[in-house]
């Protein structure tokens, strides 16, 4: 229990100076934008027609003359305080931005983890136990083309098919055009996410039974599983009582490790369906030079991904025996 | 008495990919004999790479999909069918493996032993075969990478031992044990021999093999080139083939000396005698067919044995 502590101290002081680290690079490359946020905001012929204390009084509310290195310890200083600053193009404190498109996005991005994870370990698991034959063949088919396809795209093809031809979906958006805030039902919001989640699963879970698919393969030609075979184990028994329980263990890695690409994944689908969630604005946040905002979402979404990849890490050393059992011993 | 194994003229090959889609097979073990009395420790013997596994898996029905099997195997007086092979395997015909490589690496001993069984008389067998063997109940709470070298190859013992089988092939059960501990696991075996079933000994330690086994099979590159009685090699001159002999003078009380060269490779067998370019006593003839035939008491595979049991 006491290394498990010590495990998990060094483990979020590395995660203290990888958030300093990304969010000083998502600082930097902010600097390096070509973009001019006045002009990106505000507009050409607007700037044309304003006067010179107008122009110099915008250019102070997005900080065109500040030092960099003065912003980004200002910016730095005050979320050590808790305060993640306000955001210059929704006009609202991040941490409120943040909220309510971490609300919006979590709902697609639990729905994608769920099902892409345990689709794509039936699927892996499959394929693998049948390595060579038919539903291997069906089944890597199309993990390999899902994941060679880019993930807008294939956003781009559902909305095709289920909002445009057949018309059972909405285009996009999290809730109904023109609606009132209050008449907003569950059901309006899950038929809105419905396709951007289908979206997210689809392209994960290729990715996860690929994956599960060499692990599992890898099992069947193991020693263990040719001495089941040796014993009399009928197929089934050797992939129940023996493939799966070999295989959770990277699977758990998997799926954990599968945040960062649903996160990566929720930025570019978002954006197809207009989904007001956190990928999408941190796409309107990077372009529009909306510095404080765009560095509040890099934060939050390292620290989720790292904390998914933490608890992998944590709870293999209560799962696998080796580990487990190991350490008790010494 | 009826034996419970007889394998006469197996040959197993494998077809292989050589150079893009040429196909081509590759002979791993070629016309091999052999027979296994109820009560008998058989003991196969030969070098690394000469192929004993294949024929432990052969018996079980367990070899590759690529594999091609010619010959035939009879189990108590009848065909081992690959059907009869899927029935009888685990039961009447078990393997113990090498090491704990074969067990689960993430199950408890006792479930491995009981097969996923949970009823009581199950576990109480599990449990007395495990006592049989020097090992407590606590043993059944162990993973596999907590057990030492010796505990790990009682336990595949006992995996077998729980089935009451027929016949048991043990495949390499000593390599990594010191010599103590080597001879009390083959102990166990002979000990499963006497109580009436026929134990397949496949090992590349012929000083070892000799302590327990009664008969003797020497493998060389994939062929039996000699069956004799355990009894013919205390001396030289009853020996029949000339690779039967080096392996003798090979032996640390015997001289130690071994002969140079090294066995080819699958695929690489000369034609006729595969021994004859390492052979003392070749002849031009040795390169045409070798006949598989008895000779004085045992089998063997060579133009010009020597020795015998009328020496």
């Amino acid at each position: 229990m006491r290394h498990r502590l010590g495990f998990a101290g060094k483990k979020l002081l590395r995660m203290v100076l990888l958030l300093l680290g990304v969010s000083l690079a998502a600082f930097l490359l902010m600097s390096a934008s070509p973009l001019d946020p006045l002009q990106t905001n505000v507009g050409q012929a607007a700037l044309g027609s304003m006067s010179p204390e107008q122009v110099a009084r915008l250019e102070e509310y997005w900080g065109v003359h500040t030092p960099p290195v003065q912003r980004y310890l200002g910016w730095l200083g005050d979320f050590l305080r808790g305060d993640m600053g306000t955001s210059l193009l929704y006009r609202a404190p991040v941490r409120q931005v943040l909220g309510e498109r971490l609300a919006n996005s979590l709902w697609l991005m639990v729905f994608a983890w769920i099902f892409s994870g345990i689709l794509g370990l039936v699927l892996g698991v499959t394929a693998g136990a049948n390595r060579g034959r038919l539903p291997d063949r069906i089944i890597r088919g199309c993990c390999l083309t899902i994941s060679s396809t880019p993930a807008f795209w294939l956003a781009l093809l559902l909305l095709v098919i289920f909002a445009v031809w057949l018309g059972v979906l909405p285009i996009g958006l999290s809730i109904p055009i023109g609606a009132d805030a209050a008449s907003v039902t569950l059901a309006d919001r899950l038929r809105h996410a419905a396709l951007p989640a289908l979206t997210l699963s689809i392209t994960g879970m290729a990715n996860i039974a690929l994956h599960t698919r060499e692990k599992m393969a890898d099992i069947m030609t193991s020693d263990y599983v040719l001495f089941a075979r040796a014993r009399g184990e009928p197929k089934g028994s050797i992939i129940w009582r023996h493939g799966l329980r070999n295989v959770a263990l990277p699977a758990l890695t998997l799926q954990f490790a599968s945040i960062s690409e649903i996160f990566g994944g929720s930025v570019l689908v978002e954006q197809v369906f207009s989904y007001p969630g956190l990928g999408q604005a941190a796409v309107t946040a990077g372009l529009g030079g909306d510095l404080p905002l765009l560095l509040g979402i890099t934060v939050i979404s390292a620290a989720i991904v790292f904390g998914g990849n933490l608890i992998a890490d944590l709870l293999y050393g209560i799962v696998d025996p080796r580990i487990r059992r190991g350490v008790a011993c010494t | 008495m009826e034996p419970i194994l007889e394998v006469s003229r197996l040959s197993i090959s494998f077809t292989q990919y050589d150079r893009g889609v040429h196909q081509r097979r590759l002979p791993v073990i070629r016309d091999l004999s052999l027979t296994i009395a109820p009560g008998q420790v058989a003991a196969v013997v030969g070098s690394s790479g000469s192929g004993k596994s294949l024929l432990a898996h052969a018996i079980l029905g367990i070899l590759p999909y690529n594999a091609h099997l010619e010959g035939q195997l009879r189990y108590r007086g009848a065909p081992l069918t690959p059907r009869r092979m899927e029935a009888l395997r685990g039961h009447e015909i078990v393997l113990v493996p090498q090491n704990a490589g074969y067990l689960d690496p993430l199950m408890k001993v006792g479930p491995q032993i009981r097969k996923g069984r949970r009823d009581k008389a199950a576990r109480s067998r599990s449990l007395g075969v495990l006592a049989r063997y020097g090992l407590g109940p606590e043993t059944e709470d162990l993973y596999p990478f907590e057990l030492s070298g010796g505990m790990a190859r009682r336990v595949l013992i006992s995996t077998a031992v729980a089935e009451s089988p027929r016949l048991v092939i043990a495949d390499e059960p000593t390599p990594g044990l010191d010599a103590r501990a080597a001879g009390r696991i083959l102990g166990h075996f002979r000990e499963i021999a006497d109580g009436g079933a026929g134990v397949l000994l496949i090992t590349h330690d012929l000083e070892l093999a000799l302590t327990i086994a009664d008969r003797v099979a020497v493998f060389y590159a994939g062929e039996t080139v000699e069956e004799a009685a355990a009894a013919d090699f205390a001396r030289l001159e009853r020996l029949r083939h000339p690779y039967t002999r080096a392996l003798w003078h090979a032996l640390p009380q015997n001289g130690f000396q071994s002969i140079p060269g090294g066995q080819p490779y699958p695929g690489a067998q000369p034609p006729g005698c595969a021994f004859a370019p390492r052979c003392p006593d070749a002849r031009p003839e040795c390169g045409g067919a070798v006949p598989w035939r008895p000779f004085q008491g045992g089998m063997v595979r060579c133009l010009y044995p020597k020795g015998g049991t009328a020496v």
